[in-house]
């Protein structure tokens, strides 16, 4: 009888090794998929994985979508090293395109090299004022951030819906449901000429290496990994659990808020309804995919940038649904869930006569 | 007189798969299994009852796949939060995560078709009672179906032995197991439970409440349902109460709409998010009254002792 039993030491090389193994596993599961409905396998994950990415137009795509999704994730890192469940990513993405767009169609007029820092800062906040929200429903009125959270996306969804069909909509774009293209001062300039590569990307990768520097080198970041793993311990040492975990939500709010700024000021130029594909969901499994390490992220973040870019090459090469994308991130955050329960358990293979007798209370309630 | 019967009538219709989803979850966490993966059952119930209902014709086939769908979701998600301990949190959002993508794949061929749903069914005199006749006795039979396992709940619950068995394995799983109950097999349980009232309430939306598919046709009603859990304090009657409080909320636009109001759709769509948030903080600013009602266990995954 298979019997699973907790390690003594929880497994380090398991704890690197279960993203690898969930990919693995989500490459076959594909396979599979790919046979069940009549496709070549071999042509099919070659169009998802490679094809995308073999030229600098195609990497340069991986960097556009990996911009989000790094800077969500980055956010999200903190909060979930904390073990502040904050599902809010995505509703911070459209407050901050939201607020971006509204600040960037104001200055239309404007030009200097100050209206896109503005712009930008408008994001930054208004995501910031989104997490506020849910940072103070938590710490003053004790509700569940999770739902808190999941319920401030579909409002920011129905308030950003709401500015694209009303206060923002371009008076002269034909009945669409859009804002103005912004003027040429409020758009991200390209990293790499020739391709629509932004200044996001940057900013996704200086988020990833400030939460390095924040967890190896800094107080609050110490603070924070004592918070999430031990909240009575925090207490005894006097980390305050209210202030750590606006820190939290903050960050989170201002890392997703600039993504949604970025992404209207890079690669679309005005406010549209469907300015997010789920970057904020997705960069939840980034996060976990990338163990909460600020190289992790990077890489998960990049897989998962695949994953979008993957779907829509799929889409138009093989006819394939375009939802094979969500499909593909759900598979792979559930295998990697059950990989990373051998992270505390061990399998043993045991004869089921061998099972000593019972004396299970007070055992029991050690293990709990 | 008739216009208020039309709205409560539409409020049970639209309060129903909520009373659905959350009466699952209920018996879900009173096991001690907090299972944040509603949005992803519910979604595949939805999915799997509209592409059977195309593809056979047949409703009946169509729910049962619903339920099916649901449970076998649920079952993956029981795999990894009770047999392998892994996060509840965690382990629910993949499970909402891998439904919504898993539904959208498989219902891709199939938006824009459309199918005839379940039609209202008038009970015999009992319909004919003014006012509750119109607004209970003349709807789907779904409606009834969600009436009559909402009794079943609160009767299972609150008045049998297998009721009193799950409330222990909520409260103290050490307990429960010291007394010789396999609690390992009473959450699973509870968790298929949970996945199936899911699945038929994602039929009741592709079958009865809207007939098509569409990508994330739930809307956060899965969610909404998880608040409603807390909102009722883990008890059934206001479970019941709850949902159609919720389905009120949530056509109080077309209401104000119907009466000449002139406000934009979006802000009003906002409203059944905005109520949950409201009712959160209502139930839970009093953090010692939470924990009183709260399932003692709820999120904590469960080893047996060896």
């Amino acid at each position: 009888m298979l019997l699973l039993e907790r390690r003594p030491v929880d497994s380090s090389l398991m704890r690197w090794a279960s993203p690898v193994l969930a990919l693995v596993l989500t490459v076959m599961t594909g396979f599979v998929l790919f046979l069940a409905m009549g496709k070549d396998p071999v042509e099919g994950l070659t169009f998802f994985f490679i094809t995308p990415i073999s030229d600098l137009i195609g990497l340069a795509e991986l960097g556009l979508k990996m911009a989000p999704l790094l800077l969500c994730a980055a956010g999200l890192t903190v909060c979930y090293r904390a073990k502040v469940w904050n599902i809010g990513a995505e509703g911070h993405f459209l407050m901050g395109a939201l607020g971006a767009s509204a600040v960037a169609v104001q200055l239309m007029d404007m030009s200097g090299f100050w209206v896109l820092p503005v712009v930008l800062v408008a994001g930054i906040l208004a995501g910031m004022l989104w997490a506020a929200i849910a940072a103070g429903l938590k710490t003053h009125l004790h509700c569940n951030e999770i739902l808190t959270t999941i319920m401030l996306n579909y409002i920011a969804l129905n308030l950003l819906l709401y500015a694209v069909h009303g206060p923002l909509k371009d008076p002269y774009g034909f009945g669409f449901p859009q804002s103005v293209m912004f003027a040429e001062s409020a758009l991200l300039p390209d990293l790499i000429p020739g391709t629509r590569l932004h200044l996001g990307l940057a900013f996704g990768l200086l988020a990833a290496v400030s939460v390095w520097v924040l967890f190896a080198r800094s107080f609050i970041g110490f603070q924070l990994n004592v918070v999430g793993q031990d909240q009575r311990a925090a207490a005894f040492a006097g980390f305050g659990a209210r202030r750590l975990t606006w820190f939290a939500f903050l960050v989170g709010g201002a890392t997703a808020g600039l993504a949604g700024a970025s992404e209207v000021t890079g690669p679309i130029g005005q406010l549209v309804p469907q300015v997010s594909p789920g970057y904020g969901y997705t960069a939840i499994i980034v996060v976990f995919l990338g163990r909460m390490h600020a190289l992790g992220i990077i890489a998960a973040s990049a897989l998962l940038a695949l994953t979008f870019i993957g779907g829509e090459m799929l889409q138009i090469a093989m006819n394939m649904p375009k939802a094979v994308t969500g499909l593909f991130q759900g598979l792979l955050l559930f295998y990697l869930l059950t990989c990373d329960a051998f992270i505390h358990y061990r399998v043993r293979l045991r004869a089921p006569v061998r099972k000593p007798t019972r004396v299970a209370a007070p055992a029991a309630t050690q293990e709990a | 007189m008739e216009l208020l019967t039309n709205i409560l009538a539409a409020m049970v219709v639209a309060g129903t798969p909520l009373l659905l989803v959350a009466l699952g979850e209920l018996i879900c966490e009173r096991s001690g299994v907090l299972n944040l993966g509603q949005e992803g059952m519910m979604l595949m119930g939805a999915v799997a009852g509209f592409v059977v209902a195309l593809t056979t014709g047949s409703l009946a086939v169509a729910v049962f796949a619903s339920v099916f769908a649901g449970i076998g979701m649920a079952l993956l998600f029981a795999l990894m939060a009770v047999t392998l301990a892994a996060n509840q949190y965690a382990a629910g959002l993949a499970l909402t995560i891998f439904g919504t993508g898993l539904s959208a794949f498989v219902g891709a061929g199939f938006v824009g078709e459309s199918i005839d749903g379940f039609e209202r069914v008038a009970i015999p005199l009992l319909s004919d009672i003014p006012v509750i006749g119109r607004v209970l006795f003349h709807q789907d039979l779904l409606v009834y179906f969600s009436l009559v396992v909402f009794a079943g709940i609160w009767l299972f619950l609150h008045h049998s032995r297998g009721g009193l068995l799950l409330r222990a394995v909520g409260e103290d799983p050490d307990a429960a197991n010291a007394n010789g109950l396999k609690v390992l097999v009473v959450r699973y349980l509870a968790v298929a439970f949970g996945g199936g009232m899911a699945g038929l309430a994602g039929a009741y939306l592709s079958l009865a409440y809207t007939p098509m598919w569409t990508e994330n046709m739930t809307a956060g009603r899965g969610w909404i349902a998880l608040a409603l859990v807390v909102f009722a304090t883990w008890r059934p009657e206001r479970v019941l109460i709850g949902a159609w409080l919720f389905g009120a909320a949530s056509i109080l636009h077309l209401v104000l709409q119907g009466l000449g109001w002139r406000a934009s759709t979006e802000l009003l769509a906002m409203l059944p998010y905005v109520v949950t948030i409201l009712m959160l903080v209502l139930l839970s600013w009093n953090p010692a009254r939470t924990r009183l009602n709260t399932p003692l266990s709820l999120g904590q995954p469960y080893r047996p002792g060896r």
